[in-house]
């Protein structure tokens, strides 16, 4: 097979160039439609809402009236907005965080060769088949807060058990609620997580564990010295993956807690004061911060992995 | 391969293509329909579910009768409260495709909204032709107009103000229902001292707000309350502090576990035994009922502390669209939610009361009659959580910094606050 098709390219060479030019420009009319699209309602509709984020427009119909960056110098001093980025921060750093331990303690487990490996592999990755707003309706019954005769979800759980220390207000805790709605995005995106890692592992060659085993270093070295520095991009893309869901984080808030101040972040209200506030440029400027926040995490890890790929 | 790669993206922007189309066509397809029909008057609402849509029904029933060449086309959009509906009808107007008739809160929430942007029509001339300002209370009016236009007609009354009680739990602790703010705090203090630790239920962040409002209006009273909407009252007003400190006060009486609750999880409170009181608009009678309970036993109830002879009202109502494709037809559909017929085949199934003081009293209950009495009687005040003081943009300012006092409890930066977004939005 291979070889024919050598033979062919030998003799049929002029007409097979026509033919991939006539395949390129196929290509190129069959994608333009989606890229045209990408073009329209991707980059023109973020480049309309820089306009709008510089414009004074409040209220149903558009106002175009230039504001330079009015918008921005309000929201920094918006004490709402302040509540957002402390919010957001808290959200990252528990859900980021309890993802990576957790997925990567479950792919170590895993990568142990235990029978039925295929099976707790899927188990711990359904929750990903999910919805937020599903994963968010269960644990608003999960984490219901009530106490005394009224109490429910895991608070009875551990009341039952007599784990009472464990019971706790979850995310109507006071100034680190914010803490608790990341548990069930972990719960969620950890089984991902471990996906991601258990790819990393299998991509470490036997053949190097061995090495060290005969150099003589014990399993828990072999792990610190030789497994987890090589999976090392691994964590970034992770870090990529699961910043940029936090950053953006709305429906499972507004499935767990609705709409409140306590446990607000920028999509929220961003939502909020777009549509329920008709403070469109308000809105555009919150759009385009998110938007900024995302890129300043995501571009450096592009440039990085195409930098990568052309090394090798 | 490549050649699957290209069929696979072949077949990825038909189906974009074809997505795309498709919500296009449905957008355009509705307006330009009604257009090629004469006899048609689309109303737009977000009346989906439940007894809205059922009264929605039998107004449309009612309007079927006495204009039976006119075809009614409900243009309801799903979502809560009206979020999506809201949205939808924004894009609509911006687009200049409006509906002949659209279904807002009456008061500041459809005036600062759509007649800033000069999308409805005042209403003066069907009030003066219908005699409708001699059967609606006279201090209802200004509430719904602006610069003397009057720009929607309501179809039903709420009452905000209202104070649920367990009848049980007072008499079993020996409190009379409280007329005062100062006799609220007796009352709560005793139940506390009685061993029950939340005796006011109160339910997530807006309602928050429904209390807030009848807790200004408890503590200001009938003029200074309205003043503050209208532009002559003083947001930084001492009077304004006391109220935001009985605010703060009653806050202490709450469960803690409100931010979790929905309204009907916190009115459950009351019934339940677990809480003395609650304040809810009048809708949740229609919940009481519902859950099997009866009134006077299972719940009785008494305006807010202060608020006696005074009705804050909320309501559902119809608007004149500004270029409506079938004004004349659009203008039939007011005549008859305006009308006594309409309105009393609309609000005995939605659970309220008519706009029109001489609704037929026997197609209400217990509870609505006396709503009827008090809203023919009372002084008529206006709700902001529900849309008629303020404009949206202005609630949703008071609504972040009410969010923010629920978190930081400082009187002080609440008021500033509250100062700030009445002179940036009033």
């Amino acid at each position: 097979m291979a070889l024919t098709e050598a033979g062919d390219r030998l003799t049929i060479a002029p007409k097979r160039r026509r033919r991939v030019q006539k395949d390129k420009v196929l290509a190129v009319a069959l994608v333009s439609p989606s890229i045209i699209a990408i073009l329209v309602f991707v980059y023109g509709f973020i480049a309309w809402s820089a306009r709008v984020s510089l414009s004074t427009w409040k209220g149903l119909l558009p106002d175009y009236t230039w504001a330079g960056l009015e918008n921005y110098r309000n929201l920094f001093a918006d004490p709402r907005f302040h509540v957002d980025i402390r919010n957001t921060v808290i959200f990252t750093v528990v859900f980021v965080g309890g993802c990576l331990i957790i997925g990567l303690g479950l792919s170590l487990l895993l990568d142990q060769g235990l029978k039925g490996e295929a099976f707790f592999r899927g188990l711990f990755l359904f929750p990903m088949a999910i919805s937020f707003i599903v994963t968010g309706v269960v644990w608003r019954w999960l984490m219901n807060p009530a106490a005394g005769d009224r109490i429910s979800g895991l608070n009875l759980i551990f009341d039952s058990l007599g784990l009472d220390f464990l019971e706790n207000s979850w995310h109507a805790t006071p100034y680190w609620g914010m803490a608790f709605i990341a548990i069930p995005a972990i719960w969620q995106m950890s089984g991902y997580t471990m996906a991601l890692y258990l790819a990393g592992l299998r991509s470490i060659p036997e053949e190097v564990r061995e090495a060290a085993r005969v150099d003589g270093a014990g399993e828990i070295q072999i792990y610190r010295r030789v497994i987890l520095p090589q999976l090392r991009p691994v964590t970034l893309t992770a870090l990529i993956i699961l910043g940029h869901i936090s950053l953006k984080v709305f429906d499972l808030i507004i499935a767990v807690a609705g709409k409140q101040y306590a446990l607000d972040v920028p999509a929220i209200y961003m939502w909020q004061t777009t549509f329920d506030g008709y403070f469109f440029g308000r809105g555009g400027a919150i759009g385009i911060l998110l938007l900024l926040s995302v890129g300043l995490l995501v571009i450096p890890y592009l440039v990085y992995t195409q930098r990568q790929e052309r090394n090798s | 391969m490549t050649k699957r790669v290209v069929a696979l993206l072949a077949v990825m922007t038909m189906v974009v293509a074809a997505c795309g189309s498709d919500t296009a066509e449905t957008t355009v397809a509705g307006p330009t329909d009604t257009a090629a029909m004469t006899d048609t008057v689309e109303v737009f609402s977000w009346w989906t579910g439940g007894g809205e849509a059922a009264g929605l029904e039998a107004m449309i029933t009612v309007f079927g009768a006495e204009y039976p060449d006119v075809t009614f086309e409900n243009s309801a959009v799903a979502g809560g409260a009206g979020t999506n509906a809201r949205a939808v009808l924004a894009t609509r107007l911006q687009a200049n495709e409006p509906p002949d008739s659209w279904q807002g809160h009456a008061g500041q929430e459809l005036i600062g909204t759509y007649v800033a942007a000069d999308q409805i029509e005042p209403l003066n001339f069907l009030y003066d032709e219908e005699g409708w300002l001699d059967v609606m209370p006279e201090t209802l009016i200004p509430l719904i107009s602006k610069d003397g236009n009057i720009y929607s007609v309501p179809v039903n009354i709420h009452r905000a103000n209202v104070l649920w009680t367990n009848p049980t739990v007072l008499a079993d602790n020996g409190i009379d229902v409280p007329t005062s703010m100062d006799e609220w705090f007796t009352a709560l203090d005793a139940l506390q001292a009685a061993g029950m630790d939340a005796p006011l239920a109160l339910g997530e962040q807006w309602t928050a707000m429904h209390l807030f409002e009848t807790v200004l209006l408890g503590t200001m009273g009938y003029e200074a309350y309205n003043a503050l909407w209208d532009g002559n009252g003083d947001w930084s007003s001492a009077d304004v502090t006391a109220a935001l400190e009985n605010y703060d006060k009653l806050l202490g009486y709450t469960n803690s576990d409100s931010s979790a609750l929905s309204w009907q999880d916190a009115a459950q409170l009351v019934i339940d035994g677990d809480a003395a009181f609650n304040v809810m608009g009048d809708w949740a009678e229609g919940f009481f009922r519902e859950i099997g309970e009866e009134p006077n036993v299972g719940y009785g109830w008494a305006a807010t502390p202060g608020t006696a002879g005074i009705f804050q009202f909320l309501s559902d109502s119809f608007v004149l669209a500004k270029n409506a494709p079938h004004r004349d037809a659009a203008i039939d559909w007011l005549k008859v939610a305006g009308s006594l017929a309409g309105q009393d085949a609309f609000n005995p199934v939605k659970g309220s009361i008519p706009a029109r003081s001489d609704g037929d009293r026997s197609l209400y209950g217990v509870y609505l009659q006396s709503a009827m009495d008090d809203w023919a009687s009372d002084d008529v005040a206006g709700s902001l959580t529900h849309g008629v003081v303020a404009n949206d943009s202005w609630k949703s300012e008071i609504d972040s910094s009410l969010g923010a006092f629920l978190t930081n409890r400082d009187v002080a930066a609440f008021q500033a606050a509250l100062v700030a977004s009445e002179a940036a939005n009033a």
